[in-house]
């Protein structure tokens, strides 16, 4: 056994590179031949589909997995891929959990249900794998298309403008293209580079440049893409995450789970990547659990999560608390930060205080409890930074923090759509942001070409 | 405990599970293995005359269909008879014999269509001491090029024939073995029993091509780039299989003449349901094939625990109970009515039971009731036809529920009537006998 768990303070080479190896690996293993066949004939290719319905992009799933099940898996992608060019990720990444497995009949039967999410993702890999690209370009339209994020949502939605024939331009703030599958999900969700492998796949279409470096309000302004291309697509994510408001939030060694998860996904030696050997994470939902698995996964001996309301109220669907727990993960409820206790600067405890529910409103008991931590990471949500959009032109309508869009994904701007973790009203998976963007580029379709006709 | 010994013909065994002539019963290894593991007898795979042995290709001998699990379903094969020489089966068929008495051994054969091949190898096989012979008329493939198997299975007169030079020179009983490869099994059965059969065995194995090679276009199994038909087996051809029983035992002309029923057997099920069509025992050959012999033990057992359990004594209690409930369609009862009923606690919404309704049959079970996804029947419009049963994936969800006498069938707004009356006396029926008063 690796005694790097009891390295105090936080360390990295915490364990030994067959564990590190060993511990980001595909959390879900692809399905070999056989398995996919086995486990696509338990579908019962139900009348208008539960599965279906649940699916934010609207896949059909009963038609592609008795796609899988005939032997045409190329097919099976292609239905997939019809409603979600990133079919690819959300195999891995959708919580199918809450979605599409949840209503599978055979969940409610048996408490089983067909593993959609895997089938999903044998099919787009075979068709991944031999970059079999499903659809053509139509003729170019002369249109320009500005997209800002080249995430899940600006992904879904330039490919989309591609195919109708628009030249689309994707303006990103990182290094590198994906959004949150690239820099914001846990590494064993993703192995093996599959974000860039996905983001190539989908541009290969071609008319899709993207540009990397590029952030609004820093390197260009709304105002320059409005006058420059024929319309705009905002799919920006969320730039801010919120804070603690627990005295002493400022230490070191405390740190932002999003940012954590980033490092991570983007360290090529794991070994490198410092935690601490009792981590505290504050929060309730996927970030949350994916900071805490993956401090587990590199080494740290003692992970809490501690989320200021009950186990039912928390946003991490069951079988990520499951994941968190199998992992040794503790997590616990009913307490929210009070004060982060520094030594010579440095974290090394954190104050918690207990929380009930008074009526109808959350507040403390006065009740402390002191959990020691040399790392605590914040989870307790992102939001939007509208700043950024201000100053160049009109401001642009919000509502809840966010931006406001119609049904199409319309802003209050003429020539504006928006999709994705920026607009108001979405549930923050990658599926929803992806259907957006679609949608969007339907709508800017229409726009363009006086509905639909170039 | 149920007493399941069987006697066929005067062929005793400890059980009615026979293994059925085929790859299985070739040679003295396999069979000694499976009386070992509890078979009650075995029919030796079919002898050819004496001389040289017949070849049998080198490619592949066998075809599948799959379902679910790549479980196997139906198997085809293109083996010939043995490919043994005829002294070397006969000896080691006397020496199984002799350690194990109270086993049934019975030997197939195919010999040529003529008096002095039988006449010639009869005396060889009884020698053997095996209990019975049973006369290989059904093999669909290969040697019914040459003459012999369902070339001569397909013709009732020489049928007749053979049976009549069998039973004047053996004294062994002898089991005549039918193909289905016909239109009508009662033509053939009446010859064997014409003939003076003491039973007839069915189904031998049915003419098939289980699969085409897309990418050579080769049927399958392919030899070297070609196909031939083979003989189909297994539970796929079960439900055919019955059905040939069965119209063997009710038929007029062949009523009580014993059978030895054959074709996709599996479990102790399986074997109950031939015999309660008429079977005296049951011959298995794709189950082990499948499996290993170690199945007959599930078979023993079930069949135990299931006459236990219904208080029958012994297999003659269970033989042929079925037998008088097949009849033909003209008298069925018209005047039962039966309607599907979806039990909705059971029920887990999948929606096959209304699509098949709705594209396929009578568009009598809803999709959607104030504005729920939920699936019920429209008994003003249900026939009763049973599709919706058998294609819902929940076992008992869906019932055929008869309407009582007297009770109010929406779909006629009539009542149901008490009285029984079928084709032969309805009305439509140009045809019609008028009804006794």
């Amino acid at each position: 056994m690796a005694t790097g768990h009891f390295i105090e303070g936080v360390a990295g080479g915490r364990l030994s590179a067959e564990q590190y190896a060993d511990n980001f690996s595909d959390l879900h293993p692809p399905l070999d031949h056989h398995e996919a066949l086995v486990e696509a004939d338990r579908c019962y290719f139900c009348y208008d589909a539960p599965c279906m319905n649940a699916c934010p992009t609207s896949i059909d799933i009963p038609l592609f997995i008795r796609q899988i099940a005939t032997g045409n898996p190329l097919g099976s992608a292609k239905t997939i891929f019809d409603q979600n060019i990133l079919g690819g990720m959300c195999a891995r990444v959708c919580p199918t959990e809450t979605l599409c497995e949840e209503v599978c009949v055979r969940e409610v039967a048996e408490g089983k249900p067909v593993q959609i999410g895997r089938l999903q993702r044998y099919a787009t890999d075979v068709a991944m794998g031999e970059n079999k690209q499903f659809y053509k370009r139509a003729e170019p339209s002369g249109k320009t298309v500005a997209v800002v994020g080249a995430g899940p949502a600006g992904l879904a939605t330039a490919h989309r403008l591609a195919r109708h024939g628009h030249d689309v331009t994707i303006l990103e703030a990182r290094p590198k293209a994906g959004g949150l599958n690239e820099y914001g999900i846990a590494a064993y969700k993703s192995v093996d580079d599959f974000a860039q492998a996905e983001v190539d796949y989908v541009t290969a279409i071609g008319g899709i440049d993207i540009q990397n470096g590029k952030a609004l309000g820093r390197d260009f302004q709304l105002s320059d893409l409005m006058r420059n291309y024929d319309a705009v697509f905002l799919g920006l994510g969320l730039g801010g995450v919120n804070a603690l408001h627990a005295d002493g939030e400022d230490v070191d060694g405390v740190a932002n789970a999003v940012e954590f998860i980033a490092e991570l996904r983007q360290a090529s030696d794991l070994s490198s990547l410092p935690v601490g050997r009792r981590v505290v994470v504050i929060g309730g939902g996927m970030t949350a659990i994916d900071a805490a698995v993956q401090s587990k996964l590199l080494g740290a001996e003692e992970v809490t999560v501690c989320y200021r309301r009950g186990q039912e109220h928390m946003n991490a669907s069951g079988f990520e608390q499951d994941l968190a727990a199998a992992n040794g993960v503790a997590i616990r409820h009913w307490l929210q930060p009070k004060r982060v206790i520094a030594e010579n600067g440095k974290v090394s405890a954190i104050e918690l205080e207990y929380t009930a529910m008074n009526g109808d409103k959350l507040a403390g008991t006065g009740e402390t409890l002191r959990l020691n931590a040399d790392q605590v990471f914040k989870a307790i949500g992102q939001s939007f930074v509208p700043a950024v959009l201000n100053g160049s032109v009109a401001s642009i309508e919000l509502e809840g923090g966010r931006i406001k869009v119609d049904a199409e994904g319309r802003t209050s701007l003429a020539k504006v759509w928006a999709g994705g973790d920026c607009i108001f009203g979405g549930d923050d998976l990658t599926v929803s942001a992806v259907a957006q963007g679609r949608d969007a580029a339907e709508s800017i379709h229409r726009a363009l070409t006086s509905n639909g006709r170039a | 405990m149920a007493d399941i010994r069987n006697n066929f013909v005067g062929i005793k065994s400890p059980n009615p599970f026979w293994l059925a002539s085929a790859p299985p019963t070739d040679k003295a290894y396999n069979v000694e293995r499976a009386f070992k593991a509890g078979w009650g007898g075995v029919v030796w795979k079919t002898l050819g005359e004496e001389g040289p042995p017949v070849v049998n290709v080198n490619g592949p001998r066998y075809g599948a269909i799959w379902g679910a699990d790549r479980r196997l379903l139906g198997l085809n094969n293109i083996e010939l008879i043995t490919d043994r020489d005829l002294q070397t089966n006969l000896r080691e068929m006397k020496q199984v014999k002799m350690n194990w008495p109270d086993r049934a051994l019975v030997a197939s054969i195919m010999v040529p269509c003529d008096e002095e091949s039988w006449k010639a190898i009869l005396p060889l096989v009884e020698e053997t001491g095996a209990d019975g012979i049973e006369l290989n008329f059904g093999c669909p493939h290969g040697m019914s090029e040459r003459g012999m198997g369902s070339a001569v299975g397909q013709v009732p007169e020489y049928i007749e024939m053979v049976v009549r030079w069998c039973k004047q020179y053996t004294r062994m009983p002898v089991i005549t073995k039918l193909t289905p490869n016909i239109t009508d099994i009662r033509k053939p059965a009446r010859a064997a029993h014409a003939g003076g059969t003491d039973a007839v065995s069915l189904i031998n194995t049915i003419n098939s091509i289980t699969g085409v090679d897309l990418d050579s276009f080769a049927p399958q199994p392919t030899i070297d780039g070609k196909g031939s038909h083979g003989g189909y087996c297994g539970p796929a051809v079960k439900p055919i299989a019955m059905n040939m029983v069965a119209e063997i035992a009710r038929d007029p002309e062949t009523r009580g003449l014993p059978i030895s029923g054959i074709g996709g057997i599996t479990t102790w099920r399986d074997a109950a349901e031939f015999m309660a069509l008429g079977a005296g025992n049951v011959q298995v050959c794709t189950a082990a094939m499948t499996y290993g012999f170690k199945i007959v033990q599930e078979m023993i057992a079930g069949l135990e625990n299931w006459m236990d359990e219904k208080g029958h004594a012994s297999l003659s209690d269970i033989v042929g109970r079925a037998t008088p409930n097949v009849t033909d369609w003209q008298y069925l009862n018209l005047n039962y009515v039966a309607k599907a009923h979806i039990d909705q606690d059971a029920c887990i919404k999948c929606g096959r039971c209304h699509i098949a309704c709705e594209d396929t049959s009578h568009q009598a079970i809803t999709s959607m009731v104030d504005g729920l996804r939920h699936f019920e029947v429209i008994e003003a419009e249900c026939v009763g036809c049973n599709l919706c049963v058998n294609v819902c994936p929940v076992e008992g969800c869906i019932t055929m529920e008869p309407l009582a006498a007297g009770a109010m069938d929406q779909r006629t707004g009539k009542p149901v009537s008490p009285i029984y009356a079928n084709w032969t006396t309805h009305p439509n029926n140009p045809m019609a006998k008028v009804a006794a008063e």
